[in-house]
């Protein structure tokens, strides 16, 4: 096994799928000769050529309209945006034909294409290359929203999302891209879509976060541990929508307790929707109010500020602690 | 240096083979066996008599809002009868004929407006897109399709039709330069009809023609008289062989004329003057090429009546079968099908409510 960046890592995956499958291309802006400005495509216009990884102009719109014309051609189109920010001129490409061509061929057509695309803050950005919006997508029946947390798990979510019938949007944590290196095996590993799990085991409070947001959560949980006395069972969404709440309802009957952890505006959030179900599936097992950690709901600030917008480990520290008052 | 003229590499052209009052320009009349001059003319005749019926099932509240084609019908058939049946057809939303020729069943026209999403289900028989709302989003779609045809070198052609509203959009911009660039075997047919709703053309575009735009991506485009089938047909044609011998897109701007409304909710005498309606009226289509195969001895008064009866049937028919099926569908717990390849636990649950509630509002209503 190979110690990789997440980058690395996402371009493991997107090379191996397209030698194993010759339905996958990939198409964006710079992603061929210049290997995308993150070079998660590096070198893949080398190997597979320039009808397989292919410059567009540049058009947002056009790139995901294009790549919905391929997929219901019988294509695995992965497609990039160069950041999320830019993501708004082929909105309406996913929400109006991406997620609905399966319901409106009733079956005949289905869309099997991955959107990929950089987001979250904290890389002293310009504007527009630091938010948070899996909401929009998650909020839009018929879309998958996916965001991994780490090398291991990007390599299979990506796997996973190519190979997916339906259109995911593959948000990466940009924070993340090269912020840590992890194992990652050179054969075939894939995670199952929709599923979030475990990655600390805990009995006195549940913690739910994902992308860019675990490592500042696991680093919280052990501060708790050291400092505090308190185990902290953490969980790692990877899918936003469909949410598959059972195992994090299950953990709540456990512990009575629960915080989420989110960059994303607080409003209608992630975290909003978590505390719902909450309500709906395991009141009767709240101890106390489940609090969240999130992005404040304000245009995000410029670089000079984020540090005050970004949820990091001191704020989750004190929330569990308010929680659980402690 | 002095100031002088770009030319541009592709100049605009225009044409038309039928006038208005159905003579025919012998040097550019197409060669077309007397069998297949009689189908376009059955077909013709069978999407207009169908385009009234619906008018009639929606003004009797049988189904709901649809948009009338009436007008159009040289301008759509002429354009997608080039195709051969591997092609692609990725229609907007006013190409019912269009969609019939290519093997769309009327029954699902009618269960679509019917409001049942049955109706958009795809035949096996064709490779087409469903209609598509948005206006202009689909003509991206025609070219990720040719990008693919290209990638798998195929020759096949993908073909889009919009409106003259569409070309105000920004994905047909995007469209059109992503066909140029990747010289992709797409042709776009424009159906200029006049107007979007209540905009005329001449206030969505200043250029002088929709054809002229394609010069602008580095593609051939021609303005056709749209109510002219033969022209559509040979310059339709034309495009198909281009794109099918690897020479990229076309676009063909047909000009024609909305005879009816928008929508079954729309009232154009609040927007336009009838008399430009009668001016188009002597302009029909149908009754131009009725003339033009008389003229030639190809078409009789006789088998002209014999079609319309045939049709009538036909229509009967179809309607009759609809009617039934909506009486048969309208499972509600149907409408969670085709949501995603398998259906998530969540939306097995919301299933299971929707079907629960559902059930207790019946039963409050048979005992209220």
């Amino acid at each position: 096994m190979a110690k990789m960046t997440m980058v690395q890592a996402l371009n493991l995956a997107l090379r191996q799928e397209m030698e194993k499958d010759d339905r996958v291309i990939l198409l964006g802006e710079d992603v061929g000769v210049d290997g995308g400005v993150f070079r998660v495509t590096d070198g893949l216009i080398d190997t597979f050529g320039d009808e397989r990884v292919i410059d567009t102009p540049l058009a947002e719109s056009g790139i995901v309209g294009a790549a919905i014309g391929m997929a219901v051609y019988g294509l695995r189109p992965v497609c990039e945006i160069q950041f999320s920010g830019f993501a708004y001129f082929n909105f309406h490409q996913l929400e109006s034909h991406a997620a609905r061509l399966r319901h409106r061929s009733q079956g005949r057509y289905h869309v099997p294409m991955v959107l990929r695309t950089p987001y979250g803050g904290g890389v002293r950005a310009l504007e527009h290359h630091s938010e948070s919006r899996e909401v929009y997508y998650a909020h839009t029946p018929g879309l998958k929203m996916v965001i991994p947390s780490g090398p291991r798990n990007s390599r299979a979510l990506m796997v996973s999302a190519i190979r997916d019938p339906d259109p995911v949007i593959f948000f990466e944590p940009k924070s993340l891209y090269r912020a840590f290196r992890e194992e990652v095996p050179e054969e075939e590993e894939t995670l199952p879509l929709g599923v979030p799990v475990k990655v600390r085991e805990g009995r006195d409070i549940t913690l739910v976060a994902y992308g860019a947001m675990i490592p500042p959560s696991l680093e919280a949980a052990e501060i708790l541990k050291a400092e505090h006395g308190i185990e902290t069972e953490v969980f790692d969404l990877l899918t936003i929508s469909p949410l598959d709440d059972t195992l994090i309802a299950e953990s709540v009957r456990k512990t009575g307790h629960a915080v989420v952890v989110h960059e994303a505006h607080r409003s209608f959030g992630p975290g909003a929707e978590i505390m719902a179900r909450l309500m709906e599936n395991v009141f009767y097992f709240l101890e106390a109010p489940v609090k969240r950690v999130t992005g404040y709901d304000i245009i995000y600030p410029l670089f000079a500020r984020e540090k005050a917008y970004m949820p990091n480990r001191k704020r989750i520290v004190r929330a569990v602690r308010e929680t659980l008052g402690s | 240096m002095p100031k002088k003229p770009i030319l541009f590499s592709h100049q605009p052209e225009s044409l038309s083979i039928l006038d208005e009052k159905g003579n025919v320009d012998k040097e550019l009349e197409p060669e077309l066996s007397e069998e297949f001059l009689l189908k376009l003319y059955r077909s013709m005749l069978q999407g207009r008599r169908f385009d009234e019926r619906m008018l009639n099932l929606q003004r009797q509240g049988r189904i709901g809002t649809f948009p009338p084609l009436v007008g159009q019908e040289a301008s759509q058939l002429g354009a997608v009868v080039a195709l051969e049946p591997s092609d692609w057809m990725v229609p907007a939303f006013r190409e019912a004929l269009a969609e019939i020729w290519r093997g769309k069943s009327m029954e699902n026209i009618i269960l679509y407006y019917g409001g049942y999403d049955e109706g958009g289900a795809v035949e096996e028989n064709r490779n087409d897109l469903p209609m598509a709302v948005p206006v202009s989003s689909q003509t991206l779609h025609a070219v990720g399709i040719a990008m693919a045809m290209k990638y798998r070198s195929k020759p096949e052609v993908a073909m889009t039709f919009f409106g003259d509203g569409a070309t105000s959009e920004g994905d047909f911009h995007e469209a059109m330069n992503f066909a140029g660039v990747f010289q992709a075997p797409v042709v776009f047919i424009c159906q200029n009809n006049q107007w979007a709703i209540s905009t005329p053309v001449s206030k969505q575009t200043r250029s002088e023609t929709i054809a002229e735009k394609a010069a602008g991506y580095g593609f051939p485009g021609i303005q056709v008289d749209g109510n002219d089938i033969l022209a559509v047909y040979s310059a339709s044609r034309e495009a198909v062989e281009r794109a099918r011998s690897g020479e990229g897109p076309t676009l063909i701007e047909c000009l024609t004329y909305r005879m009816g409304l928008h929508t079954t909710a729309d009232d154009p005498t609040k927007y336009r003057d009838n008399k430009e309606v009668e001016v188009w009226e002597s302009r029909d289509p149908i009754v131009r090429f009725q003339k033009y195969l008389q003229d030639k001895g190809v078409l009789s008064p006789e088998t002209t009546q014999q079609y319309e009866e045939e049709i009538k049937v036909e229509i009967q028919g179809v309607v009759e079968r609809s009617e039934q099926l909506m009486k048969e569908l309208g499972a509600p717990e149907d409408m969670f099908d085709h949501q995603y390849g398998e259906l998530p636990p969540l939306l097995l649950r919301q299933r299971e409510e929707m079907l629960a509630q559902w059930r207790l509002d019946q039963e409050e209503e048979n005992h209220g």
